[in-house]
């Protein structure tokens, strides 16, 4: 698994993908810190375009991923080597470079400005915590919807799916909903739909973070022993996990069940 | 003949006041309680108290005199009860540490209470482990000024008011400091009452509460971090000048809750990190102007029943929701604010914006009918819908806009 790992990171670092990857979050961390100056107001936008953008960007590069390198693949499934090894090492070596293209385009311009000093250092950092998870999370999907068709096109089609359904269309749906059963007791609803999406998952996380905890928990009891304790972080972070795990798993065992 | 009396014994007086106009209190003097000193103490006298501790309370002044402490005395009221009781006019109250006053369930056990006086004064007094701080009742032109009140106040049931007023007239407030107790400074039926440059934080409750008070001024305070934030009530012509309500961030905390209230000046105030800025219900003919309200949660939340409210030359910044609105009437006018969310243009360069702005997004719309709806905050499906909504507004008032926005803060 490690040499796959290896070769699939090597790999990804040649790719000029990876570098333009790493320049855009370098100019917008930059752009936004030392246009805007204010520290706390930038968090909020970098967190928009983390959210949105980390899944499509992690979804499409899984799923491009997979289906170039799906030639070399065959050559290692030849080999005697576990199949279990050959996915779970390109799943982490295309992970991790994005997660590091992420953690340095960002965290550069954020250290030469001056984090550390700052009292948003922990705002940032879950900031990042949430980008990695959800580059981790859809590469793992893009793996699986990319092993489940061996069409290219349908592939693709159904990743960016995927991802317009989980950034955009859950929350129109969740919130039709919310406005449909408006009669009803809606707090645990609520938050078990928030838990259902790690694109919400990780906004929700990073917005507990930047305070605005006290605004949620305007809204009931629920809310706010939720929102307003450890115990809503510690929830929240272990369904990001979850949402790392279940992925991996399916992708894994559609790789072991699979006719190449 | 009892004319004859009187005139003599007004004489004797005089002579007395010449005799006595200063008693000196000390623990190794002829007189050394206050108790003592209150007694012998005639007309118009001065206490002069030396530093030390004295443990007295219920402390009755029914006549005017001046009580100073020199180096702070400590009067301890063993929490027996209240310490100072004020009933007569003209006393002044200067320089004395009061502690431990007495908790009760009962009466309204206060540090200096003043009953039915006139001109009195409460002037560098420290207070620490108290009731009620002052507890000023049916009393006028007085002034209550350079205070220090520290509370320790952990629940509302058992705890006092660090400045309390009731049934009051012509009182100043000035330069003191309130904090730790349930309300920082309460107000009820006092009218024409000039509340100035005082700071008022961390109390339980409200860092200021006035109810059926008309007539008052409140410049240049600080209200920080109170359980509620200030809350103005079924008052009417009241004037809030460069006031700073700051961090009331929590899930019932407001900045300003204004409710029911007619003819209020709001000028020139900074609202920074409060859940709400500004709550407000049944106010009319309100004036708001060169506010800054910045990082809030609702900067300012209208709940019905407000009309003919002037909102001008306002800088709003990075609310997260600038207006919150419930009905789809609107008698209030927006002009020529600041919003730092306003996208448009300006092409004439004259420094204001060429498209009106709407502050009514259409999440908090939302938000109104279905609070549970604010878990979806800043997700990229309710900037769509708040963007469609602004380009054509189907749910949020149609004329609730500001015409005239500024494109740079001021």
């Amino acid at each position: 698994m490690h040499k796959v790992l290896k070769y699939s990171f090597y790999d990804l670092g040649r790719s000029r993908w990876s570098y333009i990857y790493f320049l855009f979050y370098l100019l917008l961390g930059s752009v936004l810190l030392f246009l805007n100056n204010d520290l706390a107001k930038a968090v909020i936008t970098l967190m928009n375009v983390i959210i949105i953008l980390v899944p499509l960007i992690g979804t499409i590069f899984g799923v491009m991923y997979y289906y170039n390198s799906l030639e070399f693949t065959e050559l290692l499934l030849a080999q005697p080597i576990k199949r279990r090894n050959i996915f779970l090492g390109q799943y982490l070596g295309i992970s991790i470079s994005l997660s590091l293209s992420l953690f340095l385009g960002i965290g550069i311009p954020f250290l030469l400005y001056g984090i550390f000093k700052s009292t948003v250092v922990f705002d940032f950092i879950f900031l990042l915590i949430s980008g990695v998870f959800l580059t981790f999370i859809f590469v793992a999907l893009a793996f699986y919807l990319s092993l489940r068709n061996e069409n290219k096109i349908k592939g693709f089609g159904y990743a960016v799916l995927l991802w317009l359904f989980m950034a955009v269309v859950y929350d129109g749906l969740f919130l039709m909903s919310l406005i449909i059963f408006e009669d009803y007791p809606l707090d645990r609803f609520s938050l078990i739909g928030t838990l259902l999406n790690p694109v919400d998952l990780s906004r929700t996380l990073i917005l507990l973070k930047l305070d605005i905890s006290a605004l949620m928990g305007y809204t009931g009891a629920v809310f706010k022993n939720f929102l307003g304790t450890s115990l809503g972080m510690i929830i929240s972070l272990f369904s990001l996990l979850l949402w790392v795990i279940v992925p991996v798993l399916a992708f894994l065992n559609r790789a072991r069940t699979k006719d190449f | 003949m009892a004319r004859g009396l009187r005139t003599i014994s007004f004489l004797f007086a005089l002579l007395h006041f010449g005799n006595l106009f200063s008693i000196n209190v000390c623990e190794s003097c002829p007189i050394s309680s206050i108790e003592e000193a209150l007694k012998v103490c005639s007309r118009g006298d001065t206490i002069q108290l030396a530093s030390g501790v004295y443990k007295e309370h219920d402390l009755l002044i029914d006549k005017p005199l001046t009580i100073i402490g020199t180096d702070l005395p400590t009067i301890d009221g063993e929490e027996k009860g209240g310490v100072f009781r004020i009933e007569a006019d003209s006393v002044c109250i200067q320089g004395l540490r009061i502690i431990n006053v007495g908790v009760s369930f009962t009466s309204d056990h206060a540090a200096i209470r003043v009953y039915r006086s006139r001109d009195f004064i409460i002037e560098d007094v420290q207070l620490e482990k108290l009731f009620f701080g002052f507890l000023i009742e049916k009393s006028s032109h007085g002034t209550i000024r350079n205070n220090q009140i520290h509370g320790l106040a952990k629940s509302e049931y058992n705890s006092g008011n660090g400045i309390h007023l009731w049934y009051s007239k012509n009182i100043r407030i000035e330069d003191n400091l309130v904090e730790g107790v349930r309300d920082g400074i309460y107000l009820e039926f006092a009218d024409s009452v000039w509340v100035i440059n005082n700071a008022s934080r961390n109390n339980l409750r409200y860092g200021l509460h006035f109810m059926f008070s008309n007539h008052s001024n409140y410049n240049n305070n600080v209200f920080e971090n109170n359980g509620a934030g200030v809350a103005v009530m079924f008052s009417k012509f009241i004037k809030m000048n460069a006031n700073v309500f700051k961090h009331n961030w929590g899930t019932a905390s407001f900045g300003l809750l204004l409710k029911e209230i007619n003819d209020l000046e709001v000028i020139d105030n900074l609202f920074e990190d409060n859940t709400i800025a500004i709550s407000v219900e049944g106010a009319n003919r309100v004036l708001y102007s060169g506010n800054i309200l910045k990082g809030n949660g609702w900067a300012i939340k209208v709940r019905g029943a407000c009309y003919s409210n002037l909102f001008i030359k306002n800088q709003f910044l990075n609310n997260s929701f600038d207006l919150s609105y419930n009905s789809r009437m609107n008698d209030n006018v927006f002009k020529k604010n600041y919003w730092s969310d306003y996208s448009g243009y300006d092409l004439d360069k004259d420094g204001i914006g060429d498209v009106p702005y709407r502050p009514v997004k259409l999440f908090s719309y939302i938000v109104n009918r279905t609070p549970e709806a604010i878990v979806l905050l800043r997700s990229l499906f309710i900037d769509i819908i708040d963007f469609s909504e602004r380009v054509s507004p189907v749910f949020t008032p149609d004329e609730l806009k500001d015409e005239q926005p500024l494109m740079r803060p001021l």
